[in-house]
This record gives C-alpha cells, sequence and structure tokens, in this order.
C-alpha cells in the first residue's frame, strides 16, 4: 500500500481530483423539481422544465451534466404548491361580515422567470399571499351575503382566479385553482345573532305543530260529536214524543235509584202515579 | 443473473454458521461460526486454541480468536474448579464464551483462519456488497402495492406486484406505495363542533369521512407537493359549498345528505382531475348531521311539539270513539226498546211508566200529602241534605 503512494502520488492526486470534477460536474434532477442553469449569474438553461401532457420519463429529469464552478443549478418545485391564505374578514356588499379561509393552488411554469424575479417558491408564495388576499376582499365585497354562501360563489372564484393569474404569471407561476375553504359568521355579535335567529326559528316552528296539534285534536272532537248527533236524531226522531217519555222514564231512574239514592219525595195526591191508588173509577 | 447472486448470496450467508460457501476451499467443516449447535469437538478447538497462540494473522474483525483464549484463560486458572453448571456450559458450546462477563463488547464468534493466511476482511465485504446490492436489485411488491422506479431521478417505470428486479442502489431507486388500499380520514379529527353554514343561513354542525385511493402513482408522487393536505383542503371547500347549496332540513334528512355526499364526492374529483393528482375518491360519507350545541334545546323542543300534538289528537280521537260508540249504543237502544213500543204503544207506555215508578219510588223515602191546607212536618236538617224531587206528573 505505502508503496503504491509513494510511486503514484502525483497520479492518485490527479485521479482523486478529476473524480471530484466529474461528480461536481453531474445533477441529478428529479422528476418534481426543474433546474435552472445558471452561468456566472445569467440563466442558460431549464431542465425538467414543466410542460403540461409530457408523459413523465420524458420530462428531462434525470441525470444532467454541468460545467463545475462555472455553472451553478438552482431547483424550483415542479409540483402543484399550495398557496394557503390567513383567515380574513371580509365585508360583503350588503354589509355583513364574514370569516373566510381560501386556498390557492400554483405552479411554476416559467422557473427562469420565478428565479430572477422571486428566487425561490417560498418568495411566490410569501409575493402572492396579500395579492390574493385583496384580490378576494373586493371581489367578495361585491357580493351579497347570501350569494357568497350558495353556488354563485363560482363565477366569484374564477373572477379571483383570473386575477391573482395574472399577477402571478409576473414570478413565472400559474395559478391552477382558487378556492373558498370556508366561510363562517365571525365571532360575537354575528355568531349570536344566528343563534338567536335560529333558536327562534325553532320556537316558531314547535309553538305551530302544538297549535297545529291542538286544532287537530279539536276538529276530531266535534266531528265524533256531530257524528253522535246524527246518530240520534236518526234513531230518535222516528218518534219524537215517545223518546220523550222513554228519555224522561232513563232519567228518573238515574236520577232517583241509581242516583245517591238519599232523596225524598213529597208526592201530592193528584199525582198521576197515585191515580188508582185513590180508588176513583 | 445479478439477483440470483444476490439470492445466493443471503442464503450463503444464513448458512455461513456451518458450511460458508466461500470458504469451501479450506474444507472448513470445524468453523466454530454463529451456529449454535457445534460439535464438542468445537468446543475441544476452542479450548485447545487458548494454550497455543494462534497460528496466522488474527482475524482483526472478529475478536473471537484471540481473545476468547485470553477470556477463558483466568476463568480456568481460577480458584473455582468445581463443575458449576456455568463452566459446564461455557465449556459445551461456541455459546459458553459468549455469556462471559466482562468479555470483548461484540460476539465472539471465530472463525478459523484461512488456510493461505489471509485476511477475510475482503470475502466479507465482497458479501456485504453482494447482500447489499441483492436488496437493492430485488424488490417484492405486496398485492395492493406499486411501485415506483426512477433512474437517476428519471421516472422509467411502474412495478406491478409480485417480485421485480432493477439495477442497484445508486443507479435505479424504488419507492413502493399502497395502491388499491382505500385510505380515509375524518374531518374534523377530533370529536370538536364543526360548523358549516347551510343555504338558508344556518349552522350545521357536521362531521364526515372521504375514502379515497391512488389511482395514478406516478401523478400522485409527482404532481402534488403535499397529497394528502390537499385532500383535506380540496374536501372542505366541496363540503362547504355542497352544503351551502341546501337548507338546513336538507341537511338533516337523508335524501339531502346522500345528494350532498354524492354532490361532494363529484366536486372533489373534478378538482382533484384537474389538479392531476391521481387521487380516486371512493366515497363520501357524512356521519353526523346536528344543530349547533347553543341551540339544540330549540331543535329538540320542535320534536318534543310534534309529539306533544300527536298526543293530543291521539287524546281526541280517544275522546271521539267513546262518544261515539255511546251514541250509537243508545241509538241501537233506543230502536230496540221503540219496536216492541210500535206493537203494542198505550200498554208498553204504561208499562214502563209503572215498572221506572217501582224502581225509583222504592228506592227513596216518600211522603204523600193528603188533604189540601195541611202543612207536613218537614225536617229541615234532612232537607237541607237531601234533594227532593217530584216526579212530574203525566
Amino acid at each position: 500500500m505505502e508503496r503504491i503512494w509513494e510511486n503514484h502520488k502525483l497520479a492518485l492526486i490527479a485521479l482523486a481530483v478529476v473524480l471530484a470534477v466529474l461528480m461536481s460536474a453531474v445533477v441529478i434532477v428529479p422528476e418534481t423539481q426543474q433546474a435552472v442553469v445558471v452561468r456566472t449569474g445569467e440563466p442558460v438553461r431549464v431542465i425538467n422544465r414543466f410542460r403540461p401532457n409530457t408523459p413523465y420519463g420524458q420530462t428531462g429529469a434525470g441525470m444532467v451534466l454541468r460545467i463545475p464552478i462555472l455553472e451553478s443549478v438552482q431547483r424550483v418545485d415542479k409540483r402543484v404548491i399550495a398557496l394557503d391564505m390567513e383567515r380574513q374578514q371580509v365585508l360583503s356588499a350588503d354589509q355583513q361580515r364574514l370569516q373566510v379561509d381560501a386556498y390557492a393552488r400554483f405552479r411554476i411554469i416559467d422557473p427562469v422567470l420565478m428565479v430572477e424575479t422571486a428566487g425561490t417558491e417560498e418568495q411566490v408564495v410569501a409575493q402572492l399571499q396579500p395579492i390574493l388576499t385583496s384580490v378576494l376582499r373586493q371581489e367578495l365585497g361585491r357580493r351579497s351575503f347570501t350569494s357568497l354562501l350558495t353556488a354563485e360563489r363560482g363565477t366569484a372564484m374564477t373572477n379571483i382566479r383570473n386575477k391573482l393569474d395574472r399577477q402571478a404569471r409576473e414570478y413565472g407561476a400559474q395559478i391552477i385553482d382558487v378556492r373558498i375553504k370556508r366561510t363562517d359568521l365571525p365571532d360575537g355579535t354575528p355568531l349570536e345573532a344566528a343563534y338567536t335567529r335560529m333558536q327562534t326559528d325553532r320556537e316558531r316552528e314547535a309553538a305551530t305543530i302544538r297549535a297545529q296539534g291542538r286544532k287537530d285534536a279539536q276538529i276530531i272532537r266535534a266531528e265524533a260529536e256531530a257524528t253522535a248527533a246524527k246518530t240520534y236524531a236518526l234513531s230518535f226522531g222516528k218518534d219524537p214524543r215517545f223518546y220523550d217519555f222513554y228519555r224522561a222514564m232513563q232519567s228518573y231512574v238515574t236520577t232517583f235509584e241509581t242516583g245517591e239514592g238519599d232523596s225524598s219525595i213529597i208526592l201530592s195526591p193528584d199525582n198521576e202515579y197515585l191515580r188508582q191508588f185513590r180508588g176513583t173509577r | 443473473m445479478k439477483r440470483t447472486g444476490g439470492y445466493f448470496s443471503q442464503i450463503a450467508l444464513a448458512m455461513a454458521g456451518r458450511r460458508s460457501p466461500w470458504g469451501g476451499s479450506s474444507g472448513g467443516g470445524d468453523n466454530g461460526g454463529n451456529g449454535g449447535d457445534g460439535p464438542p469437538e468445537d468446543s475441544g478447538s476452542g479450548g485447545s486454541g487458548d494454550s497455543p497462540p494462534p497460528r496466522g494473522p488474527r482475524n482483526p474483525w472478529l475478536p473471537g480468536g484471540g481473545e476468547s483464549g485470553g477470556d477463558a484463560g483466568p476463568d480456568r486458572d481460577g480458584p473455582r474448579r468445581t463443575g458449576n453448571i456455568e463452566d459446564l456450559f461455557r465449556k459445551r458450546g461456541p455459546e459458553g464464551p459468549r455469556r462471559t462477563p466482562g468479555g470483548p463488547g461484540g460476539p465472539n464468534i471465530r472463525l478459523p483462519e484461512r488456510p493461505g493466511g489471509g485476511s477475510w476482511f475482503p470475502l466479507v465485504l465482497g458479501a456485504v456488497v453482494v447482500v447489499g446490492l441483492g436488496i437493492s436489485m430485488v424488490h417484492q411488491v405486496g398485492p395492493k402495492e406499486q411501485g415506483i422506479v426512477t433512474t437517476v431521478g428519471k421516472y422509467s417505470r411502474t412495478l406491478q406486484p409480485g417480485l421485480n428486479f432493477t439495477l442497484p442502489w445508486p443507479i435505479q431507486q424504488v419507492s413502493v406505495e399502497p395502491v388499491s388500499t382505500i385510505r380515509s380520514f375524518r374531518i374534523p379529527a377530533g370529536g370538536q363542533e364543526k360548523l358549516i353554514l347551510t343555504g338558508d343561513q344556518n349552522l350545521v354542525d357536521l362531521t364526515y369521512l372521504i375514502r379515497w385511493n391512488i389511482k395514478d402513482l406516478k401523478q400522485f408522487r409527482f404532481q402534488l407537493a403535499q397529497p394528502e393536505e390537499t385532500i383535506n383542503e380540496v374536501a372542505e371547500a366541496a363540503m362547504r359549498a355542497s352544503v351551502a347549496e341546501r337548507t338546513l332540513d336538507e341537511t338533516f334528512s337523508g335524501a339531502g345528505r346522500a345528494e350532498i355526499e354524492q354532490r361532494v364526492r363529484d366536486r372533489m374529483q373534478a378538482v382533484l382531475d384537474a389538479y392531476r393528482s391521481g387521487i380516486a375518491v371512493q366515497g363520501v360519507e357524512i356521519g353526523k348531521t346536528d344543530p349547533p350545541e347553543r341551540v339544540v334545546e330549540a331543535f329538540k323542543d320542535v320534536s318534543a311539539a310534534q309529539q306533544d300534538a300527536d298526543a293530543d289528537i291521539n287524546r281526541a280521537r280517544a275522546w271521539a270513539q267513546q262518544v261515539l260508540a255511546q251514541a250509537e249504543g243508545e241509538a241501537a237502544a233506543f230502536d230496540k226498546v221503540y219496536a216492541e213500543y210500535k206493537l203494542a204503544p198505550d200498554v208498553t207506555r204504561q208499562r214502563m211508566y209503572y215498572e221506572t215508578m217501582e224502581r225509583v219510588l222504592g228506592k227513596t223515602n216518600k211522603t204523600i200529602v193528603e188533604a189540601p191546607g195541611v202543612t207536613p212536618y218537614l225536617p229541615l236538617p234532612e232537607i237541607k241534605q237531601r234533594a227532593t224531587k217530584k216526579p212530574e206528573g203525566q
């Protein structure tokens, strides 16, 4: 070993240097990245640039060579990147307040421009975030509260996307999508008001249901009474005079016999019942 | 070809205890390797290895050759010479020395010297390399999995389930991912309240479950920077948009919920496809839809009101049944009596009259005032208690 080192010292050092240079000349660009080759401060070429509809494997990713020292490589994400907006309070056209959470998704389509204007993806995100916020406020502020909630949001989102996209292009980015994650009523008075409205709404509903129930019950009772009256009339109407007698007899029994029974009756001798009692005729 | 080499080396390593393939030339029937079942002669050789210093250069990697001698020596020379059970074990097999307390750091595996007196180092190194190559070249992909092969960062192909072979590690890399396994996550993740605004500006507390899997692994791998987070946000946006199209009552009803689930799923899939995320949304299940906790009492009162109303109606129905039955009964009774009466009106009438009077007067106190002008004495306190009633005359 030692002898090899002694004899070929220079050759070995040269070999190591060549190896190191070769190593530094090789750049590996994975599928998820694009790479901008910068030669003495000037971007000269892009490796694995994003092109829609190019199948994976043919995009230019993989191992590439660069001139060591002279050329440096800056990597740029090729994937869809998230751009999250902080929760914002938005005032709708009818002066209602709404908490809005939105997000955007973008992709770097011009890495050279991106490197020149923003530098890194994080910078792009930082630049676009306030733009997204202001565009969102502008656009939603034109709409009424109810249309913000419902499907009409669709056109608002397209407008926001287009506006943001126009700005993003300056950074070499393309906005793929802007979406409102959530719209909420702000805490405090608006939320309380909503709760109160929901509560009173339900109270009204409950009261209505109860009243409806009482009404139905009353109708059922009245109908039964009517039917009963009809039944009585049909039956008793055949001979009202006899009914009067028949019912009176029933009534006497109910009152005197099956009643508490402690009744006293003072009879006059003229009473019809005592007619035979006197022995007349 | 290379793969088989890798396999053989793996197998070889496993069997190295007994018959090392690379040491085959040395005819090593007696290597006291790591095979626990070393024949007795092994221990003998170990013992004999103590007294004479090892021939040839020591194996620098496996300290066993030299050190075990120094180890076993003191033990043997020590005062404890009786047949201690530990001693027995120590003597027995290659396992013995390993248990020696205060032994050298590593296991005391000793390889016999190579016949040429050469070092084991190149062979071991070679074996490690071969095994390493084997591991990085052979990939087993499970039934629900797929793998992505990248050649120095560039996508080459997708591995299907089964045994797959690639070039070794620095050149090709493989990442295997379960593809058809359906993953799910719940929103909200914890049990907290999640309020969503409905179309009629009410709030509903709603939880749901998203089930998804990967439909295109390379898109999933290469397209999205944060795939899981993206699904989460897309789900959230889709759910809120779909609920906002419905009224509160519709979100509570079964049909409305099913519609919302379907809408969310379609929306999510459309958005994820637009992102080319390679994700398939398998289903959206709404777990619970509740009114917000603050107003839940009012909501309960609505169902209570429904019960109350039903109870009212039930009571009315019961009463109605009674009234009707009574009417029918009385009418029927009258009809029967009347039928009899029609046969002989006067007689029946008289008979009924007397019968009734009998029954009535038989049970009451009777006072008959005979002569006009005679005022009968009426016991007033009693009168107070008793109701006096004079039967109506004809």
